[in-house]
């Protein structure tokens, strides 16, 4: 990347200007983005519980303790990989249906498209309360088809099952989009000679059109599950954790919002951003992917 | 270059303390105070009539907080707990205080503000407000539970839960309306319903300085008594799922004989099924062997410890909760008042036939455990408690135990 020793003066200085404008830039990201971490982490080796500042102490890893040991975490836990494989198995599959056919249309391709990604485009938290209405008994279109006294956002499974759905719903667009941009990457040669070659159309899927397009697939996985692991707005609306279906962000806001703990309520940060981190990072590893814009698909 | 830098950094601080300063400044002429408070109809009516009255001493802007009990407290703490000079009065759940006082975000009245707030109230309202033998708000409204029934179903309404449950049964085996209604959600509902179950029974859930868990073998008697009802002919299928809002639509459409709630639903009643009415009776809160604590609820005004106008803030307070303001509270938007004397004023008669029986409970209603975790507390006994039919009562108390302990001492983790 850099030329080294034949740089002549007017270009060291030239870059070294450069560095200088790009300082203000680089300070600025840096307080916004590494100090809240950086302090998150001290927070969560304090005893610091707004209400009782008198007894706000270093008390080390105890938080950590507490919190791993916490039936609660580890319920949450449960529920957020829970949500995280299911939503994202089930995008995956439509995301590469709906790819597919937004890649194969030849009649209103734009308005297919545009339609498909409809839902991505509403805020999230109006979608989750468009849910909650609807489940709920007495008012809502969907709570009407089922049978009477049954309030299912009030129960644990059906209420996991509706969150799933509302992600389902509202990321498989973004799946679709991901997806169809590997598909893009699929020579439509290969697919032809493959033909020719007698595979049918399953076979060409799935041994031309899979592995080519496998560096699309894997990082909108990645982008998925990070995104997912974090799911919170669906659940504050839809349940605020009631009945057990508290995701690690929801219980984290409950213990930091709500408790006004930060010590307790900063280490579940904590281990969210290191929960997120090695997922990330056996995902790179393990799948041999490379990190978007890395890697071989890098000069593109 | 580096000038222009200059220029552009000293302009955004130019423009952050611009920002900063906007919020809230008001020297010179009347000193503005910021009310917060939970949505009250007419609650505009009597911070009106509190304006004209205080003749351009201050001038009171009404600032109304989501509906949601949590939401309320939420948006509070969070701005006090940042040092939110914007905020001046605040309407505060009689949970709070201790909260709120112990963290130091509202101040205590003293002298002859505090003596103007306590003449006249009740006691048991007037003892929300206190924190450690100080006082930290004047009340403002308070509000007892009571036994609604219908006397059409139920000609003599039971005195005890097992009453209750007999009754149920009897209607049930006549093939008529046998649901009893009460808060049997996971939210602070149930937590009132245990609570007022401990103390019937003679107990507290905690100590009286808050301190240390008591529960014990009234507690035991209380969750005997939740989990017996919850499998009982009295209990809806939903009870896991009902709140006071239920309850009372569960009554009103027919389902139910009865239902524990605020004196709300008798308006409501009026006004939805006004051929009901002459059915819909009240009688004192159920107890366990004797007589029933009944839940005690209500509002009571804090100031700030950040507000720039504290002075104000106290008499605008002050006017807020006076007796006319608490009549109107009263027989506008159904608000029990504070103040004993109101009871006999005009109109009241009339809005609320059942004043007598509201007194009378006030006078021996469970107030909720003080402490400053009180959120914590609530949170980790309504999770213990829910759903009320699978309570397992030893294990459930010593459950409840461990985990109060430790929500007073902010030590574990909420749900």
């Amino acid at each position: 990347m850099s030329p080294k020793a034949t740089v002549s003066e007017g270009r060291r200085s030239e870059r070294k200007l450069g560095w200088w404008l790009c300082a203000p830039a680089a300070i600025v990201m840096l307080a916004v983005t590494g100090w809240p971490i950086v302090y998150s982490v001290l927070l969560s080796l304090q005893r610091y519980d707004l209400r009782f500042p008198g007894r706000k102490a270093w008390i080390g890893l105890e938080n950590y303790g507490t919190v791993l040991t916490s039936s609660f975490w580890w319920t949450a836990f449960g529920v957020t990989l829970l949500i995280t494989v299911v939503s994202v198995l089930i995008e995956l599959v439509l995301g590469m249906a709906i790819a597919v056919v937004m890649y194969r249309t030849l009649l209103g391709r734009g308005l297919v498209r545009t339609v498909v990604l409809i839902p991505y485009g509403i805020v999230t938290v109006a979608a989750a309360y468009g849910w909650k209405y609807a489940w709920t008994p007495g008012t809502g279109w969907l709570a009407g088809l089922l049978p009477d006294g049954s309030a299912p956002l009030t129960q644990h499974w059906p209420a996991i099952f509706i969150i799933i759905l509302a992600e389902v719903w509202k990321t498989t667009p973004f799946m679709a989009l991901l997806l169809m941009a590997g598909l893009a990457l699929v020579p439509e040669d290969a697919l032809k000679a493959a033909s020719m070659d007698g595979a049918s159309a399953w076979q060409r899927f799935r041994m031309i059109t899979l592995p080519l397009m496998k560096p699309a697939i894997v990082s909108a996985l990645l982008f998925r599950i990070l995104d997912a692991f974090r799911i919170f707005d669906n659940i504050y609306v839809l349940t605020n954790g009631a009945s057990d279906t508290s995701s690690v962000s929801v219980i984290a806001y409950h213990n930091l919002i709500g408790g006004l703990n930060l010590g307790i309520g900063s280490t579940m940060s904590v281990l969210i951003f290191l929960a997120v981190a090695i997922i990330a990072f056996a995902f790179v590893k393990g799948l041999g992917a490379s990190a978007p814009g890395q890697g071989t698909g890098g000069r593109r | 270059m580096r000038t222009r830098r200059t220029t552009a950094a000293l302009a955004a601080t130019a423009l952050a303390g611009g920002l900063l300063a906007g919020c809230g400044s008001d020297d010179g002429g009347t000193p503005t105070v910021n009310l917060y408070n939970a949505p009250q109809q007419n609650l505009a009516k009597i911070v009106a009539r509190c304006n004209q009255q205080a003749k351009g001493r201050y001038r009171i802007a009404l600032n109304t907080l989501p509906r949601g009990a949590d939401d309320q407290r939420e948006q509070l703490v969070r701005r006090l707990a940042a040092g939110d000079s914007g905020l001046d009065v605040l309407g505060l759940d009689v949970t709070w205080t201790a909260e709120l006082a112990e963290a130091g975000w509202i101040r205590e009245w003293t002298g002859a503000n505090a003596a103007q707030a306590v003449r006249g109230t009740l006691a048991g309202p007037l003892d929300t407000a206190t924190w450690q033998g100080k006082l930290y708000a004047a009340p403002y409204n308070s509000n007892v539970q009571l036994l609604w029934y219908r006397s059409d179903l139920l000609p003599e309404p039971p005195a005890t839960w097992n009453g209750l449950m007999a009754a149920s049964a009897r209607l049930a085996a006549e093939g008529k309306a046998h649901y009893g209604q009460v808060t049997g959600a996971q939210y602070e509902g149930i937590v009132v319903w245990f609570n007022s179950l401990v103390m019937s029974a003679g107990g507290r859930i905690l100590s009286q300085n808050g301190e240390r868990v008591d529960l014990g073998a009234p507690a035991l008697k209380a969750l005997q008594t939740m989990r017996a009802f919850a499998r009982s002919k009295a209990a809806d299928p939903s009870l896991s799922n009902t709140k006071e809002d239920e309850a009372r639509l569960a009554v009103e459409s027919g389902t139910s004989a009865y239902e524990i709630n605020w004196p709300f639903v008798y308006a409501s009643m009026a006004e939805n099924k006004p051929k009901m009415l002459p059915n819909f009776k009240w009688a004192p809160y159920p107890g366990i062997d004797g007589k029933g604590r009944a839940p005690l609820g209500g509002a009571n005004f804090g100031v700030s410890a950040y507000s720039k106008h504290p002075e104000a803030s106290f008499a605008a307070a002050l006017c807020l909760r006076d007796p006319e303001s608490q009549r109107i509270a009263a027989t506008e938007d159904g608000l029990p008042p504070s103040t004993e004397s109101v009871y006999d004023a005009e109109g009241m008669a009339k809005a609320y036939p059942m004043k007598q029986a509201i007194l009378d409970a006030l006078k021996t209603a469970a107030p909720r455990p003080k402490t400053p975790t009180y959120q914590n507390v609530s949170t980790v006994t309504a999770v213990a408690l829910s759903p009320p039919r699978s309570i397992d009562p030893p294990r459930t108390l010593s459950t409840l135990r461990s985990q109060i302990t430790d929500a007073l001492q902010s030590k574990g983790v909420l749900p």
